[in-house]
């Protein structure tokens, strides 16, 4: 079975001018949607309280927030899982006015002088939602302190930068720094498009996704530098021939890999978004948008961007040591 | 000729044994279980064993097993919720002999248990459980080392006769004021050399300056944490949680994980008491009045928060603080049969204590109970977060006779013996902390996250063969293969190393599936390609796999690079995603290059006279 001619001859690069258009466009359409919508952040980053709760009887979403709107929570956003099962996300703000109004109760009922008023506050969501006679349990709750939220935003951050930084690192030693700019602009690349993609449809961007993202930063690498390999092997074997038909030609010969190692993660990515449960919901779908977004990037933007920074036979030439290693090349 | 050395053969063999031995405690499910552990003088027996029986049956709870495993009686339970019953009616049974904790019974065979092979823990979210960030207020634990430094200073200086008006704190450091030049060198001199930790600065003619070193103040962050984590085992034991894992983060936070405990708030009882002690001489005189006249003497504070209403002066030199009391238990006092509460202190307050007590007998020892209560207030739109503190004399007894670190405080009801002595140690926790994030997870939760990862490595796997094995063939059972030996070894080093399963761990497992088959692309494309170009099928396998090594080499190098910041930047759940995307690339390395070109050496090599290679596309 073949998915590709193997001696196809796709011009990849003819239309260059095109799909690195495409690419920028989404780009820039990324840049304005996260300088203007932003992310919706999830709890992990914004701190706040998130309380999921379990009705008895099916409930209507209309419902649930109406209960909420009697004790001045009009803000508090509802997620509906299904009829029985919502989520309850209050930011920090919300809290604090929740708890001030229970607060007295709180440390007389506790005794103790942590800070109480997270399962006060979890307590008092459950008894505003039962308060026309419906049965309301809590499945579960999280609260995540403000602090906590900005150290975790901070250290995703730095991280993207020193995967960014040390990937560059390691392609300038192992091939040349044209290869290590193209490599490292294309990931940046694939990182804001898959944040875009978040920041677009509004998804909630919680810890799982940035560890997602990270992930799909190696990954994308993963598949510039296979092509890249191929690149500086052409420009090494062959004479006489453009940087243009050595990048086409290296697209060409790597192409069926590409599809088949991409296919076979976003197999495996699809596996956990349909069956891995909520949890990976988001998690998942970072995945997806990562690989796809990597994939597509590798060919059509990698290679433009490394044709553009001049890249030619010379730059992988002239040490002395791989003139050496070539000539015991078979 | 296609060779494969014989010891990598038996290398091959070696690490297929050990994957399957070590990764097969996975497969046997923990029964959740009640754990009975006696205390010092008690012991398990068949009686305690019987009691135990017979009180699950009379309330119909259904159990798999009780048995004596070990040092511990198990329960052994069908699930979670009986878990929860059983324990409360067990507790009860047992009685106060007896620690009684939620655990997860592990149901691996005896003779796997005996070559070491253990299954990987479940995290919280797949087990249930609760878990708390906190963080240690390192300003209140500095604030609290210069007030003693204040109080070490003011003694050194009246012990020789050094004549100050003030010792007190500032934001620039202490402060020391003294009456006059030559008692400015002196007291320079004295507390160079008796404070080597401080450092000293002349700031006028008769002003110091003692400045807590930065090395200094890490050293009371670093064991204000130790303390704290060690205070907090102690609390947490008190819980009945069989496992639970209080770690320190960074500099200044702590996790608690409890798992299987449900209830948040009777954790956070326990955990927060964020109280401080003080022993402090009582200062003999009217509190009332002085403090209407305004006639306070120097060095007395009035205290009108105390155990019975009426105003207290306390001196202002704090004798011992809550850091330094090692124990208080409420006992009966042997002499008159009373209730009373034995105290016992550490070498340091014992000294202070005996020092004080030998000038002071008949004169009335007061100890203040601190409590800090954490509040937040939004100012512009920010929270800001700060704290109130309560201050409350909880006894003031006279001193019946010299003493040291050994002493006990008579004159309480039983009562008042047991509150008092639940506060000493509640003040014994020598920084406040605060919760600043919190998470419980039910344990029905946690079933539907293990199931649901399950599937999902199970469907990924399969698919990702069928794929494989469509598309290459010969070489694609050959990666097949060595990629089920990777989630093997994989999952074995994890259980050897002791990691702790997590949701996004899983997904690390599923993801690592998917991109371990990369090599294995990697080098069945290149075998194609080399068939193409008209090279035989042996010569084709053989450059296969060695044109194939650097670009495996180079974009793994990549991945490994992303799992470290993962790892270094990431906090818990993200953490054991790192590690299963970093280990995950290692053996990928391993089976994908080395296992596989065993495989098809096994099948095409070893001098064999083959015409073609099962690769796919026509070959």
């Amino acid at each position: 079975m073949e998915f590709f001619n193997p001696n196809s001859n796709v011009n990849f690069m003819g239309i260059r001018r095109w799909t690195v258009s495409l690419s920028l466009i989404l780009f820039l359409a990324s840049i304005v949607s996260l300088s203007t919508r932003g992310l919706n952040l999830a709890l992990d980053f914004t701190g706040g309280t998130l309380v999921e709760v379990v009705y008895a009887q099916p409930t209507e979403q209309a419902a649930v927030s109406a209960a909420l709107a009697k004790i001045g929570m009009e803000k508090a956003v509802v997620q509906r899982f299904d009829a029985q099962n919502y989520a309850i996300r209050l930011s920090p703000k919300e809290v604090t006015d929740l708890a001030t109004a229970v607060h007295a109760d709180a440390r007389a009922e506790d005794g103790s002088n942590l800070d109480t008023r997270n399962s006060q506050v979890a307590d008092n969501l459950l008894k505003a939602l039962g308060a026309d006679g419906q049965q309301v349990t809590k499945k579960h709750s999280e609260y995540v302190g403000p602090q906590v939220g900005s150290d975790l935003a901070w250290g995703g951050l730095v991280a993207v930068v020193v995967v960014l930084v040390g990937i560059m690192i390691y392609i300038m030693m192992r091939f040349e720094l044209k290869f290590a700019i193209a490599t490292v602009v294309t990931e940046l690349h694939d990182v804001v498009l898959t944040l875009g993609f978040f920041s677009l449809t509004g998804m909630e961007f919680d810890l799982a996704v940035l560890a997602a993202i990270l992930a799909v930063d190696g990954y994308s690498v993963n598949d510039t530098i296979v092509v890249f390999d191929r690149v500086r092997e052409l420009f090494k074997t062959t004479r006489n021939l453009a940087p243009v038909e050595v990048l086409n030609k290296a697209v060409n010969s790597t192409l069926s890999r590409t599809i088949m190692t991409s296919l076979a993660t976003a197999l495996t990515v699809l596996a956990l978004f349909l069956f891995g449960g909520p949890t990976l919901k988001g998690f998942s779908t970072a995945l997806l948008i990562g690989i796809v977004v990597g994939t597509l990037s590798s060919i059509f933007f990698a290679n433009p961007l490394l044709l553009w920074l001049g890249v030619t036979k010379q730059d992988l030439m002239p040490k002395a040591k791989d003139e050496a290693e070539l000539a015991r090349r078979p | 000729m296609l060779e494969f050395p014989r010891w990598k053969y038996a290398l091959v063999v070696l690490v297929l044994l050990f994957s399957a031995f070590y990764a097969m405690p996975n497969l046997y499910p923990s029964d959740p279980a009640v754990q009975i552990t006696p205390n010092k003088e008690n012991v398990l027996d068949a009686a305690l064993t019987a009691r135990v029986q017979e009180a699950l049956k009379s309330h119909g709870i259904a159990t798999k097993s009780v048995a004596i495993e070990g040092k511990n009686l198990i329960v052994r339970v069908y699930d979670a919720d009986v878990q929860a019953r059983a324990n409360d009616l067990v507790r009860n049974t047992a009685g106060d002999g007896y620690t009684v904790a939620l655990n997860l019974a592990p149901t691996v065979p005896h003779w796997l248990q005996a070559i070491g092979a253990k299954p990987m823990t479940l995290g919280l979210d797949l087990q249930g459980g609760v878990y708390f960030q906190m963080e240690v207020d390192q300003a209140a634990a500095r604030t609290k080392r210069e007030e003693d430094y204040i109080e070490e200073i003011r003694a050194a200086l009246r012990d020789k006769t050094i004549r100050y008006s003030e010792v007190s704190r500032s934001a620039a450091g202490i402060r020391i004021q003294l009456s006059s030049a030559a008692d400015k060198t002196a007291a320079l001199n004295l507390l160079s050399r008796e404070m080597p930790k401080l450092r000293f600065t002349e700031s006028s003619d008769t002003l110091i300056l003692g400045i807590v070193t930065p090395e200094e103040i890490k050293a009371i962050a670093d064991a204000a944490i130790d303390q704290n984590v060690a205070t907090l085992r102690n609390r947490i034991n008190g819980l009945g949680v069989a496992e639970p894992v209080i770690q320190r983060q960074g500099s200044n936070r702590i996790v608690v994980q409890l798992p299987g405990l449900q209830d948040t708030a009777e954790a956070k009882r326990q955990l927060g008491a964020t109280a401080t002690l003080e022993f402090r001489a009582v200062v003999e005189g009217d509190a009332a009045s002085a403090l209407k006249d305004g006639t306070v003497p120097a060095g007395a504070r009035v205290y009108t928060n105390t155990m019975n209403g009426v105003p207290i002066m306390l001196s202002k030199r704090r004798l011992v603080s809550g850091d330094q009391l090692v124990d208080a238990t409420p006992q009966i006092d042997p002499e008159s049969g009373r209730p009373a509460v034995s105290i016992k202190l550490n070498a340091a307050g014992g000294k202070r204590m005996l020092d004080h007590t030998l000038d002071n007998v008949g004169k009335r020892l007061g100890i203040v109970y601190i409590e800090r209560v954490p509040t937040s207030v939004m100012i512009d739109g920010k929270e800001v977060r700060s704290s109130r503190t309560d201050e409350r004399v909880i006894s003031a007894s006279t001193i019946q006779g010299v003493f040291g670190k050994d002493f006990q405080t008579t004159g309480l009801s039983q009562e008042e013996a047991n509150s008092l002595a639940k506060q000493l140690k509640a003040g014994a926790l020598a920084a406040p902390v605060d919760i600043v994030e919190e998470r419980g997870i039910g344990p029905s939760l946690g079933a539907a996250n293990i199931a649901a990862g399950r599937k999902a490595v199970e469907i990924g796997f399969l698919l990702v063969c069928a794929l494989m094995i469509v598309y290459y063939r010969v070489f694609g059972v050959i990666s097949v293969l060595s990629l089920f030996l990777n989630l093997l070894l994989l999952t074995a080093v994890l259980s050897v190393l002791g990691a702790t399963m997590t949701m996004p761990g899983i997904a690390g497992i599923v993801l690592t599936l998917g991109m371990a088959i990369d090599g294995n692309v990697l080098i069945s494309e290149r075998i194609r390609e080399e068939l193409r170009l008209g090279n035989s099928p042996v010569s084709s396998i053989k450059a296969g796999y060695e044109r194939a090594w650097t670009v495996i080499l180079d974009s793994n190098v990549a991945k490994i690079i992303a799992a470290i910041a993962l790892f270094s930047f990431g906090s818990g759940p993200v953490r054991g995603f790192a590690v299963v995307l970093f280990l995950g690339v290692l053996t990928s390395m391993y089976t994908s290059v080395t296992v596989s070109r065993a495989l098809s050496t096994l099948i095409y090599g070893h001098g064999r006279k083959i015409k073609s290679v099962s690769v796919g596309g026509g070959f």
